[in-house]
């Protein structure tokens, strides 16, 4: 078992997020909006992809050394075997049997041809391609996707159950969209890994890797920036937002200072010179980093600081602004003539009375951050090109989008996991901000 | 009597399962005016506006028939009925500074509404809007017209709105409780306006209002409303003298009236509280360097002194800076100068931690009882709270007895103690409130209008607890109002506040029944008395 920096990390944030839902499940107040969230189809249609995603992330969360060969690897790594150890030798367009490049054949018998050869792992199987594949793959996909549903219905069942019988009445047509959401993700996703064993049903890139593995393994990457790098700002912005709004005076000059000054500096010139500086760092100190995994997991957790750094100012002016609003409200006074101590105000009456704010910009962010990864990874100040993320895949797709014909599935594949996770986060959003919304919950 | 000029059968309003308003009939006719009177959420609003098909979509309507001179409005389509609202029938809406756009000019917004149900000349527009502003006695019309709203004060604001429910020449006005934004003195020149134009143009008034002592001058027929229903409709002479429904009586029994300080006796005490000079001055910063040019004296040199178990109220118009004198007192706000003897201390010399203290002895009760509390705190933490502060020797357990006693003193029951604030009613809320201020022993408590959120009966009640509390506990109140007959309920001592000063001050017998100061007389000419003939 080996603990990555990111890999604890995430696990807290896990632990802190059970806790805080278990604690508003018992607050009364917590209740409406809470009901609210799970009365609505969309958003539990999103919060089970979102889990989804969490899953395979927590999955590949998990470290340990691999006795055989002594490398550090992952859960998912270890489920996905077949995948990573069937590496061609380089692109092979999605479900294809042949390379996608012409290479020079030397047949048996002595004969050269400059032609596509076929594929070490992908249809390997088959004699004659040309007539056999399309057939075996439905056949593999029904075979597969049955399986699949049977699992589905396996686990429905003892879910069913350990709950047992009597369901919550009122929440009756979004769970139901739920539960067929999750039951269709099990199905599709145990038909695709059934299809990994002789295809490589997205393809694989330029040094011959499994595009489908490639895509899973990015999951994390997307998740650890868009929460790790929430945990970061938050003390930043709650701390600062509220103690701004709360002492006004030259607190609060000094933490506007502060965050305009932030503001004013290019993020992404901040977000480039700390890179280059933990690049630095690294190379003049290699004893401290043992392996590849532990160097890329170093720089990912200190992208996450300085996007962190420099994202947390929008927040606190919102929160600034909000406890200016709440400070004035009636019951502070009387908390204030009642001899109650400012510090006991601040976290007792004003930190409740904006955390709806923080909930909303957090999940809003989360989504964000995805992108940004993205994008940062585009411009190679982003993760590690080690590591597997969206965004490196991207920047990779820079060059074979010129190739003709076009390498089309590394880039279009990124697109669709990044496409599913943002669409989701956003989703949930939504619902999560219209139900927290106190002006929105009183009408509906 | 002639045809009806409205004439409302059987109309139910509901929301889901909410029934607002019940089955009501009533009819307004010609050149009268008609008041509806009820509680807060007894479904007068509703009422107009369901007339006036406003309501929200979710709402459901259902009546035999609300027809207007005989026409039935339920049949009407909505592209035709647009034609008749502001045409037909006017409404004014409570608060004039959102029912105006803040970014057109006053003429504008007027003369959009002409434009709308005539085809004139553009300068026919512009003398007709002038014509409406000298109806409604604007000063200055002519400048008036070319300036925003935010340039006007509440009174003349409300003076526009009326103007603009008049631009269509309509046979019904509905004036949705017109003057509750207002100040009292502003609040009696907007009725006689009302009553005024009523009379020249010979229209129908729909008053809207909680207010019986206004209505009683106003209406000449009245409808009171109880949870949706109309309890009872009669002329408004019959009504003041002998109102049958047990609820109207009740409605009658609870509005204060200013003559009850006359039964008043003064008894000697000690002095509590004395002030002597007080002064809370904001500066105002102009330039780069923000240098203070100049001060608004929101509190300018105020004296007085509170004798222990005496009540003295603090009355003035909004912004005169009554609201300032107590949070100040409290600390809330910090004073420019002047002194505070409390209890023989002066409140100047003490340490920060000496103040915490000795300040938990003087509390305050809000205006705003929804604002008064935090929402996301039980009652039993609320009410604990001042209590945790100050000693936090005393055992959980202790504290818990203490706060089931506090909430029996409030009369309200022990289960209320593991229950939200938004589960309670407006007057229950004050009565928790009332409740967290007594935790500490107060010797004095600053009501700021506690009573003025509330409704009528509500206010009786909150008004006869302080009063209770004060004869056990010996408590002092610093009472802070607008509302005069509210003052002649409870107040031993009368201080009239204007513009930051004290004008006039002492026994409040003496005060409300022999004012001295013309502001005072003012005032005290514009409380709308009861009328009964």
């Amino acid at each position: 078992m080996v603990i990555l920096w990111t890999d604890g990390l995430i696990f807290t944030l896990v632990l802190a997020i059970a806790i805080s839902v278990g604690m508003m499940l018992r607050k009364p107040h917590f209740k409406r909006p809470l009901a609210k969230i799970t009365q609505s189809k969309t958003s539990m249609v999103s919060l089970v992809i979102l889990l989804c995603f969490a899953g395979v992330g927590l999955l590949d969360s998990v470290h340990y050394k691999d006795s055989r060969t002594g490398e550090i690897i992952s859960l998912l790594d270890h489920v996905a075997k077949p995948l990573t150890e069937q590496t061609e030798r380089t692109y092979s367009a999605p479900f294809s049997a042949y390379l996608y490049s012409k290479e020079m054949i030397i047949h048996d018998d002595g004969r050269e041809k400059w032609d596509y050869p076929r594929l070490k792992y992908g249809a390997a199987h088959l004699d004659n391609p040309a007539q056999q594949k399309w057939p075996d793959i439905l056949s593999k996909a029904a075979i597969g996707l049955g399986k699949g549903v049977l699992l589905a219905l396996l686990l429905y069942l003892v879910f069913w159950m350990i709950r047992g019988r009597k369901s919550a009445e009122p929440y009756r047509p979004a769970s139901k969209a739920a539960l067929l959401t999750l039951f269709a993700i099990i199905s599709l996703f145990y038909m695709l890994a059934y299809l990994s064993h002789w295809y490589h049903v997205l393809g694989t890139d330029k040094v011959g890797e499994d595009v489908f593995y490639q895509t899973l393994k990015s999951i994390r990457t997307g998740l650890v920036i868009g929460t790790l790098t929430t945990l970061m700002m938050l003390p930043l912005a709650i701390g600062f937002g509220i103690m701004a709004g709360f002492f006004r005076g030259w607190v609060d000059d000094v933490i506007q200072f502060i965050y305009t000054t932030l503001n004013s500096i290019p993020g992404v010139l901040l977000i480039a010179a700390s890179i280059l500086m933990v690049q630095v760092y690294m190379a003049n100190h290699p004893e401290q980093f043992a392996s590849v995994l532990i160097r890329a997991d170093m720089r990912l957790l200190f992208l996450c600081l300085i996007l962190g750094v420099t994202s947390w100012t929008g927040l606190c002016r919102m929160l600034r602004a909000e406890t200016l609003k709440v400070r004035e409200m009636e019951f502070v006074q009387a908390a204030e003539s009642l001899g109650v101590t400012r510090p006991t105000i601040l976290i007792r009456h004003i930190l409740p009375n904006v955390m709806h704010i923080v909930l909303i910009s957090v999940v809003l962010d989360f989504s964000s951050l995805v992108l940004a990864e993205a994008v940062l990874s585009y411009i190679n100040i982003g993760v590690d090109p080690t590591t597997y993320s969206w965004g490196n895949m991207i920047n990779g797709a820079r060059l074979e989008m010129a190739r003709d014909p076009v390498v089309w599935w590394p880039l279009s594949a990124a697109f669709l996991f990044m496409f599913t996770l943002v669409l989701a986060a956003n989703l949930f959003a939504d619902t999560v901000r219209n139900a927290f919304d106190p002006r929105r919950a009183e009408h509906g | 009597m002639a045809e009806p000029l409205l004439q409302v059968k059987n109309l139910s309003v509901s929301f889901q399962q909410d029934t607002v308003v019940d089955a009501i009939d009533f009819d307004i006719y010609g050149g009268e005016s008609f008041a509806l009177v009820g509680e807060s959420g007894s479904g007068k609003s509703i009422t107009a506006l369901s007339v006036l098909r406003l309501l929200p979509n979710n709402a459901n309507i259902q009546a035999d028939s609300i027809a207007l001179k005989g026409q039935n409005m339920l049949t009407i389509p909505e592209i035709d009925f647009c034609r008749w609202r502001g045409r037909r029938i006017g409404l004014i809406f409570q608060d004039p500074m959102s029912s105006l756009n803040p970014v057109m000019t006053i003429g504008a917004q007027i003369a959009e509404v002409i434009r709308l149900h005539f085809t004139l000349k553009p300068a026919d527009i512009e003398q007709r809007v002038l014509e409406l502003l000298q109806q409604v006695e604007i000063p200055a019309p002519e400048r008036r017209m070319q300036e925003y709203p935010h340039q006007l004060s509440g009174g003349l604001r409300q003076r526009v709105m009326i103007a603009i429910a008049l631009a269509g020449r309509p046979e019904l006005l509905i004036a949705d409780e017109p003057t509750t934004a207002l100040d009292v003195t502003i609040q009696a020149q907007v009725l006689a306006l009302l009553k005024k134009i009523q009379q020249q143009t010979g229209m129908a008034l729909w008053l809207i209002s909680h207010d019986l002592a206004l209505v009683s001058n106003m209406a000449d027929r009245i409808a009171v409303m109880e949870k949706g229903v109309i309890v009872e409709t009669a002329p408004s002479t019959a009504f003041f003298k002998q109102p049958k429904h047990p609820y109207s009586r009740k409605l009658l029994a609870a509005l204060p009236d200013i003559r009850h300080c006359l039964g008043k006796t003064a008894t000697p005490s000690t002095p509590l509280l004395q002030v002597n000079d007080f002064k809370v001055w904001y500066p105002i910063h102009k330039g780069l360097f923000k240098r203070v040019v100049d001060h608004v004296r929101a509190v300018d040199g105020v004296s007085f002194s509170l004798h222990q178990g005496k009540t003295l109220a603090l009355v003035g118009e909004s912004g005169c800076g009554k609201t300032t004198l107590g949070k100040a007192l409290l600390n809330l706000v910090p004073a420019t100068g002047g002194r505070v003897w409390f209890d023989g201390v002066d409140l100047g010399q003490l340490s920060d931690e000496a103040l915490r203290r000795k300040r938990a002895e003087i509390q305050m009760i809000f205006q705003d009882p929804f604002a008064a509390m935090n929402p996301r705190m039980l009652i039993a933490d609320i009410i604990a709270e001042g209590l945790q502060a100050l000693r936090p020797e005393i055992s959980a357990e202790q504290r818990r007895q203490k706060v089931l006693h506090l909430l029996e003193q409030v009369e309200l029951p022990a289960s209320s103690a593991i229950r939200y604030p938004h589960e309670f009613s407006g007057g229950q809320r004050q009565r928790i409130c009332i409740a967290r201020a007594l935790a500490v022993s107060p010797k004095l408590i600053i009501c700021d209008e506690p009573t003025s959120a509330l409704d009528v009966s509500v206010q009786a009640q909150i008004l006869r607890l302080l009063q209770d509390l004060q004869q056990q506990q010996r408590l002092s109140y610093l009472f802070i109002t607008h509302d005069l007959a509210v003052v002649g309920e409870i107040a031993d001592e009368v201080a009239v506040i204007y513009q930051g000063k004290i004008v006039e001050m002492g026994a409040a017998r003496q005060v409300l029944t022999a004012p001295q100061h013309p502001y005072t007389q003012t005032l005290l000419k514009a409380v709308p008395e009861l009328k009964v003939t």
